[in-house]
């Protein structure tokens, strides 16, 4: 069976592990037209080659990221996600003042 | 007849007959290219050439003929779908593969022994019963079965109460068929040839020229050729090829595999198929227990063969059918299944005018093929879209109205 490296477990069969679909940045939460939310959420780069993935080890619900080669079958690299993920994210609504109300 | 046959066999030459047109030189423009040369791709240039009087027409394939996940499927055909859309598309699909031997002259073996799925949970029954009336309301042979009916429908399924996962009633779609898969390219293929069109092999289109929202040439390793129109029907590679022309497709790349045993004497009649421990068999009439249903569990553009999956795929099927322990396996593959969010096809218009997608057939377009060639023939011939198609825009994404056939499709085929 093939083995994937967790950064939090160490080297674990593929079987232990859900894949968790293509890293993609978020759109601004706030801006972003229903057409760009409906992009994110559907539709999808799958290329062929070298791509960058989420993965989650089941047993310890432990998600981190993958870089995979998607021709060659190949992990090549697994990594925390505060190496993406560095800075805090903001996911605060518009003040009150500007929600319509009603 | 006989005179003929006489001389054939006594002749010193076999003159064979030639099916499809020798490759000659690619020409410099053609009103419409193909690209892809599975049975969707042949199946247009037919309905191109037959219906619409089109011919100036190339398939451009860049392996073989064929030898795409055309080849590479179980051949399951049927009609038993969830959502309104989805069964009166296939239902016309199953009403023409009935008349595809004639059609083509050249025997496709359609089968007609129809499906059994398997129901492990009270939850499975409710679908089915929803499955079941949608189907019957629509026309299409569909209904619940007790275990008693199913006992005699398949009378060496394991119906033990002991089983890990007990069968408590059945999904009985009497219109269930197979057929054998690659022939159907290559009748289209061999029909498309007669009336014109060119099949090139082995060339691989490499990138497509867009110019001021439409495309005007298509980039192969054998050089340019402009082009009028181009329809992509690549299955597995819709992603690689509609980014080509700069378009973004909802489509995930997951290898599914499937195994198939030697030939063994007659013991199945239908295709039997559960969705609960994730297989699916039939016996083809030349004796081999055909497994499916392994989906990988992550995407891929890779066909190997697993160890995994042919030991899940073995441990399912041998929970249904435990005479099948002592089977032996012949082969095992993989193809690349495009697979959708909804489990639905894309197929119709794109964001590029003149630049046609048939795509998004994951693990359910085999059956779909003959009502593919003639639905996308008559779009790209007459730019009018057949009401039955269009539900599969790709616009649907954007306007958030999927065509949720996950239940129906999640057994792949
Ligand atoms: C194991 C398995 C089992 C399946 N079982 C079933 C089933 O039981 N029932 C069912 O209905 N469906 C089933 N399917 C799905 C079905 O096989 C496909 O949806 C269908 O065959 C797609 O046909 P196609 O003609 O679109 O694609 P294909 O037959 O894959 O043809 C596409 C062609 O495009 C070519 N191509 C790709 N890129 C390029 C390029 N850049 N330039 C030129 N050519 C290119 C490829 O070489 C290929 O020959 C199964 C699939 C698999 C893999």
């Amino acid at each position: 069976m093939k083995v994937l490296i967790c950064p939090l477990n160490g080297p674990r069969n593929i079987s232990e592990f859900i894949y968790g679909g293509e890293y993609h940045p978020n759109p601004d939460h706030i801006e972003a037209s229903s057409r760009e939310w409906a992009e994110y959420v559907f539709f999808h780069r799958n290329v062929a080659g070298i791509v960058t993935e989420w993965w989650c080890h089941s047993a310890s619900s432990y998600w981190f990221l993958a870089e995979r080669n998607t021709l060659t079958d190949e992990i090549l690299r697994t990594f925390n996600t505060d190496e993406i993920f560095n800075c805090r994210v903001e996911f605060s609504s518009r003040s009150n003042s500007e929600v319509p109300s009603g | 007849m006989p005179f003929g046959l006489l001389k054939y066999g006594l002749s010193n030459d076999y003159p064979a007959e030639r099916h499809f047109s020798p490759a000659g030189e690619l020409k410099k423009h053609y009103d419409v290219v193909i690209i892809g040369a599975g049975g969707h791709g042949t199946g247009i240039a037919y309905h191109l050439a037959k219906d619409h009087g089109i011919t100036n027409v190339a398939v451009l394939e860049k392996n073989y003929l064929g030898g795409g996940n055309t080849a590479r499927n179980t051949a399951v055909i049927r009609s038993n779908y969830l959502t309104e859309e989805g069964v009166t598309f296939y239902r016309e699909s199953v009403k023409l593969w009935q008349n595809l031997s004639n059609e083509f002259n050249f025997n496709v073996m359609m089968e007609n022994r129809g499906q059994l799925t398997l129901a492990h949970s009270d939850a499975a029954i409710r679908s089915f019963r929803w499955r079941a009336e949608v189907n019957q309301h629509l026309g299409v042979r569909s209904e619940l079965v007790d275990r008693q009916q199913m006992a005699e429908l398949v009378p060496n399924l394991r119906m033990s109460e002991d089983a890990r996962f007990p069968i408590i009633g059945g999904l009985w779609h009497a219109d269930g068929a197979t057929a054998r898969h690659d022939v159907v390219a290559w009748g289209y293929a061999k029909g498309a040839c007669q009336r014109g069109v060119e099949l090139h092999q082995l060339t691989e289109v490499q990138d497509i020229e867009v110019t001021q929202g439409r495309v005007t040439a298509v980039l192969t390793n054998r050089g340019r050729v402009e082009c009028g129109a181009v329809v992509q029907a690549v299955a597995g590679a819709s992603s690689v090829v509609a980014k080509m022309a700069g378009i973004a497709l909802p489509i995930h790349s997951y290898p599914l595999q499937a195994m198939v045993t030697q030939p063994y004497k007659p013991l199945l009649t239908p295709h039997v198929s559960s969705p609960h421990v994730h297989v699916y068999v039939h016996q083809t009439s030349r004796g081999e227990f055909v497994i499916g249903g392994g989906s990988d569990p992550y995407p891929l553009y890779n066909t190997r063969a697993t160890l995994d999956q042919r030991e899940s795929l073995s441990a399912a099927v041998l929970e249904l059918f435990p005479f099948l322990a002592q089977a032996r396996l012949l082969r095992q593959w993989a193809g690349i299944t495009d697979m959708t969010p909804d489990y639905s096809p894309i197929m119709g218009l794109s964001p590029i005018e003149n630049y046609y997608l048939d795509a998004g057939w994951g693990t359910w377009g085999f059956k779909a093929t003959p009502i593919c060639g003639v639905t996308m023939a008559e779009l790209v011939a007459t730019k009018r879209l057949p009401d039955i198609i269009a539900p599969f825009a790709l616009e649907r994404f954007y306007r958030f109205e999927q065509i949720n056939e996950a239940g129906a499709t999640a057994a792949s085929h």
